[in-house]
C-alpha cells in the first residue's frame, strides 16, 4: 500500500525549504551537540600535531590503525551516495526522488572526512600538499607507482564530480530559494541560482546532465573502492591483505554500508523535518529491498576472502584467521562484526513490517554500520599484528584516547557538514518531488484504484 | 526599436500549451518564444520543438583534456625526474593507466558540468520578464517580439486565457 497524497508546488516549496527559511529549534539544539563534539576532535588533533605520534597507541608492526580503518569506512559510506543516486537516475526508479540529495550529500561530506584521515595520520599535516604534483622549480614530483599516489586522485576525482553533480540538481532549488527569499540571503540565492527561470530547455538539459553525470560517476565510484583496497592488497608486506579478492570486496562492502547510511539518513531527515509526505513507508522499504541483495553480494565476498585464507592453509593467513576467531578482543570483535552487519539485520529485512518500519530500519543500518566499521577494522589490524613470519616481531595494537576521540569526532562532522547544509540547501529535490506530481496517474482496474506513475520513452 | 518581453501565466500546461499553439499560428518563431515552468514537464508537453544542443561533445573534450594532463603526469613528471625507486621501470603502464582513468573521468565529468552550465544559457545576469510564482506552479510563456507587436502578442497570450500578461523589456 502507497501512503501518497498529493500536494501542490506550494506546499512542496513550503515543506522542502523549510530546513532553510523555518529552521526547528531541534537543528540549533542537535548542531551544538555535534559541533561540541567536532571541537574535542579538534583539540585531539591540535595535542597530536603539537606533541606527536606518539599519543597514538602505535606501535610496531601496527602503524596503520584507526584513521586508516575509518578512512576506508568512510569511503564506504561515501560509495552509498552516488551509486544509489546514479543508478537508480539510470533505471529511473520512482523511489530514488527522495533519496538522491540525501545520498549524494553523504557521499561528499563522507569523502571529505575519508580525506581527513590520511591527512590526520600523516602526523605532519601541513606537508600534505607534497602528495600533489605542484613542484615546478624543484623538478621533484610524487612517485606515480606509489599507491598513496592513486589514492588522492580517485578520491579526488570523486570528490569533485559528486560535488559537481550536486551543483548541477541544485540550481533548480536554489532558484525557488531566491525567488522565496528577500535582502541579502536573496542576493546570495540570485548569484547561485545564476539565473535559472526553468524553460523547457534548461529543464531538458537537466535531465541529460543527470543521465550523463551517472554514467560518468559509475566508473569512477567503482575506481575509488577499488584503489582505496589496492592500498592494501598491492603491498606484499602484508600477506593476508595481498589477495585480488579485495576490489570487489571493497566496493560491494562500500555498497552495503552506504546504502545502510543514506537509509539512516533518510529516517533521520524524516523525524527531524517531519517529511512524512516525501520520504514514506515504499521508499525505505524499497531501499531494504536493494539492501537485502546488497548484503548478500558481500557476505558472499566476506567468505570467499576468509575460506580463501583458510583454504590455502599459509601460515600468515592462517594465524590471522587464529586471531580472528580465537583470540580476545579480536574473536569478540568478530561475533559482534558477524552479528551486527549480516545475521541480525538480514534475516529482519525479510519481513515487510521490518523493512517498513522506520525505527526499525534505522536500527538495523545503524547495525550494519557497526558491523561495516568493525570489519574495516579487523581486516586492517589483525594482518599488521602478524605481519612478520616470526613470531618475536609480532604486535599488538590498542587505540589511545586521542585516536577514540577523532574518530568519534569525525561522525560529529558529517553530522553536522549534514546539518549545515540543509541549513542552506533543500535536502530533497524539490524538481524531483514536484515531477513526482506530474507523472502521477491512477489506473482503475476491476474494482481497484491503483496508483501509477507515468515513465518518459 | 528595442525588443519587448511579453509574458502570460497560466495555471494548466493545457493553457500554456494553447498560448504556445496561438503564438505559432501568429507566425512567431521557437527562437523567440520560451516557456517556464516550475516542474520538469515531458519534452513536448507545451507543443514546442524538441531541444537542440551539443552538449554530448563536451564530456569528449574534457575526457581528451584529461587524458592529456593524465599523461603528462603519469610519464611526463617521470620522465622529468627519472629516479629509478625500488627496482620499477620508470615509465610503468599500470600507474599510468589508473592516473589516466581517473584524470580522463574527471576531466569529462568538469567539461559536462561546464557544458550543461553553456548550453541552459547561464549564467544569465538578469532575469528579464519573470514572475516568482512560477517556482510555485504557475507556467509562463514568454515572447520577445518587436515593440509594435506587443499588443498583437499580448492578446495572443491573453486568449488562452493567461491569468496575467506582463510586458517589460527584452
Amino acid at each position: 500500500m502507497q501512503d501518497r497524497r498529493t500536494l501542490t508546488d506550494i506546499q512542496v516549496n513550503e515543506t522542502l525549504t523549510n530546513t532553510v527559511l523555518k529552521t526547528p529549534l531541534l537543528w540549533y539544539v542537535i548542531l551544538a551537540f555535534m559541533g561540541g563534539i567536532v571541537m574535542l576532535g579538534v583539540v585531539a588533533v591540535g595535542l597530536l600535531v603539537n606533541m606527536g605520534q606518539g599519543l597514538n597507541g602505535y606501535n610496531r608492526p601496527v602503524m596503520w590503525a584507526f584513521f586508516l580503518t575509518n578512512m576506508v569506512f568512510w569511503i564506504g559510506i561515501s560509495h552509498a551516495g552516488v551509486m544509489l543516486s546514479a543508478i537508480l537516475r539510470l533505471a529511473q526508479a520512482e523511489f530514488r526522488r527522495p533519496a538522491t540529495r540525501a545520498a549524494e550529500v553523504l557521499t561528499v561530506f563522507a569523502l571529505a572526512t575519508a580525506g581527513l584521515m590520511p591527512i590526520v595520520h600523516l602526523g605532519r599535516l601541513w606537508r600534505a600538499y607534497w602528495i600533489f604534483p605542484y613542484d615546478f622549480s624543484r623538478g621533484i614530483w610524487p612517485d606515480v607507482r606509489s599507491q598513496a599516489v592513486w589514492d588522492p586522485h580517485a578520491i579526488s576525482t570523486y570528490l569533485i564530480g559528486s560535488s559537481l553533480f550536486i551543483f548541477v540538481a541544485l540550481i533548480p532549488d536554489l532558484a525557488v530559494l531566491r525567488d522565496r527569499t528577500t535582502g541579502i540571503v536573496h542576493s546570495i540565492y540570485t548569484m547561485l541560482a545564476m539565473g535559472w527561470r526553468g524553460t523547457v530547455r534548461q529543464w531538458r538539459l537537466q535531465a541529460i546532465a543527470g543521465i550523463i553525470l551517472s554514467a560518468l560517476l559509475l566508473p569512477v565510484f567503482v575506481s575509488v573502492h577499488s584503489i582505496v583496497s589496492w592500498d592494501f592488497s598491492m603491498l606484499v608486506g602484508v600477506p593476508s591483505w595481498h589477495t585480488t579478492i579485495f576490489a570487489p570486496y571493497f566496493v560491494i562492502g562500500a555498497v552495503h554500508s552506504g546504502v545502510a547510511g543514506v537509509i539512516t539518513v533518510l529516517v533521520l531527515m524524516r523525524w527531524l523535518f517531519g517529511w512524512h509526505d516525501y520520504i514514506r513507508r515504499e521508499h525505505i522499504d524499497s531501499l531494504a529491498r536493494l539492501l537485502f541483495v546488497v548484503a548478500l553480494a558481500w557476505f558472499f565476498f566476506f567468505m570467499l576472502e576468509f575460506m580463501f585464507g583458510l583454504y590455502h592453509q599459509e601460515g600468515t593467513e592462517m594465524v590471522v584467521r587464529e586471531l580472528w576467531l580465537f583470540h580476545a578482543p579480536w574473536n569478540a570483535i568478530f561475533v559482534i562484526f558477524i552479528l551486527t552487519a549480516f545475521v541480525i539485520p538480514v534475516p529482519l529485512w525479510l519481513f515487510r513490517s521490518v523493512r517498513r518500519s522506520f525505527p526499525l530500519m534505522f536500527f538495523t543500518t545503524i547495525l550494519v554500520n557497526v558491523g561495516m566499521w568493525l570489519e574495516r577494522f579487523l581486516l586492517i589490524i589483525p594482518g599488521l599484528e602478524r605481519k612478520h613470519p616470526f613470531t618475536f616481531s609480532w604486535g599488538e595494537y590498542a587505540p589511545s584516547i586521542f585516536e577514540i576521540t577523532i574518530i568519534t569526532a569525525t561522525f560529529a562532522l558529517v553530522a553536522t557538514m549534514i546539518l549545515l547544509f540543509a541549513r542552506a540547501f533543500p535536502l530533497i529535490p524539490l524538481g524531483d518531488a514536484k515531477e513526482a506530481r506530474v507523472l502521477r496517474d491512477e489506473i482503475r482496474i476491476g474494482r481497484r484504484t491503483v496508483q501509477a506513475v507515468l515513465r518518459e520513452e | 526599436m528595442a525588443n519587448q518581453a511579453v509574458l502570460g501565466l497560466y495555471r494548466t500546461p493545457e493553457a500554456a500549451a494553447d498560448a504556445v499553439g496561438n503564438l505559432q499560428q501568429a507566425g512567431i518563431g521557437h527562437n523567440d518564444y520560451e516557456i517556464m515552468t516550475g516542474v520538469p514537464y515531458p519534452e513536448g508537453t507545451f507543443g514546442e520543438p524538441p531541444v537542440r544542443h551539443k552538449l554530448y561533445v563536451f564530456p569528449f573534450m574534457g575526457a581528451m583534456i584529461g587524458l592529456t594532463l593524465a599523461i603528462l603526469e603519469g610519464a611526463g613528471t617521470q620522465l622529468a625526474y627519472p629516479l629509478v625507486t625500488g627496482g620499477k621501470p620508470i615509465l610503468s603502464v599500470p600507474p599510468i593507466i589508473i592516473i589516466s582513468y581517473e584524470l580522463t573521468l574527471l576531466g569529462a565529468i568538469v567539461f559536462t558540468v561546464i557544458g550543461i552550465i553553456f548550453e541552459s544559457r547561464l549564467p544569465r545576469p538578469a532575469l528579464g520578464v519573470y514572475d516568482t510564482r512560477i517556482t510555485e506552479g504557475l507556467i509562463g510563456v514568454v515572447c520577445t517580439c518587436p515593440e509594435e507587436r506587443v499588443e498583437e502578442v499580448r492578446g495572443l497570450l491573453q486568449r488562452a486565457a493567461a491569468i496575467e500578461v506582463k510586458v517589460g523589456q527584452g
